[in-house]
């Protein structure tokens, strides 16, 4: 069986999967626009389950594929919820730009 | 170079190039087309990796259902035209550098990390087939299932509650 993480290596994919994390990371630090944040989340969620499905391949495991399939679970639901609070944001404020939800900040 | 390799770099340069045109373009339904692409992209590193359930319910949940609510939350804010404001200059900047920061010091960390396993030994057992993975999923991971069905459950739940038009009480 010829595997494909003798043709690439497991380094490539780590680097693959910390950049995608760090363009994430930049931009929930870049954008005000809320639903971009949201994205920026999504991307990074996304970066760390390339990480698990390689070193399963890597340790010939299947439980951080399943794992994967479990974050996913996580992430759609978070999505659904995520998605419902700023439309109700957007509704009461008008706009979701994050810095208009300054209201708890002491 | 074999062709793999090249296969695994265009996908990267994909993956990488819509993730950061997902951040920079102005409009937000050029966002989501572009972040449609990078799961794509990401699906296609799945399989290259030889896990074809994980492709599959990657396309079905995130470039299906996930990028659908995006879209349609971004419709029904009217949200395409560009009116954003954006940051002040000091603040990109900062986040500019915190990215370069984050970026130096990970592939830093993993460039000097090696690999404890050197040599890549293949032993041929099945691993990453569908049989294989709803096996492992239905014995020893039967209850964590079980609460993600709950928690999909929940999540349905809150959402239609969150997003209920609430009555004027006066």
């Amino acid at each position: 069986m010829n595997n494909i993480l003798n043709h690439i290596g497991i380094e490539n994919y780590i680097f693959l999967s910390v950049i995608l994390f760090c363009i994430g990371v930049f931009g929930v630090l870049y954008r005000r626009n809320a639903i971009i944040v949201f994205m920026s989340i999504e991307i990074m969620l996304n970066a760390v389950n390339l990480l698990f499905v390689a070193f399963s391949t890597y340790h010939q495991d299947a439980q951080g594929q399943v794992f994967v399939f479990f974050s996913m679970a996580v992430a759609a639901a978070e999505v659904a919820v995520g998605l419902a609070i700023l439309v109700s944001i957007f509704r009461n404020l008008g706009s979701i730009t994050i810095d208009n939800l300054k209201n708890l900040k002491g | 170079m074999s062709t793999i390799l090249i296969i695994f770099c265009v996908l990267s340069a994909v993956t990488l190039a819509t993730a950061f045109l997902t951040i920079f373009s102005r409009n937000p339904i050029h966002s989501a087309i572009y972040l449609v692409i990078c799961f794509f992209s990401i699906a296609g590193h799945y399989l290259l990796l030889n896990s074809q359930f994980l492709a599959i319910v990657h396309i079905i949940v995130y470039s299906g259902a996930i990028m659908i609510l995006f879209l349609f939350t971004i419709m029904l804010m009217n949200l395409n035209e560009e009116k954003e404001v954006h940051r002040p200059r000091i603040t990109r900047l900062g986040a500019i550098v915190s990215f370069c920061l984050i970026c130096l010091i990970l592939i830093a960390i993993f460039i000097n990390s090696k690999p404890i396993v050197g040599e890549y030994v293949t032993t041929g057992e099945d691993y990453q087939s569908i049989k294989v993975l709803g096996k492992v999923l239905l014995n020893e991971y039967m209850v964590p299932f079980e609460f993600a069905s709950i928690l999909l459950l929940v999540a349905m739940i809150g959402t239609v509650l969150l997003s209920k038009k609430e009555k004027l009480q006066k």
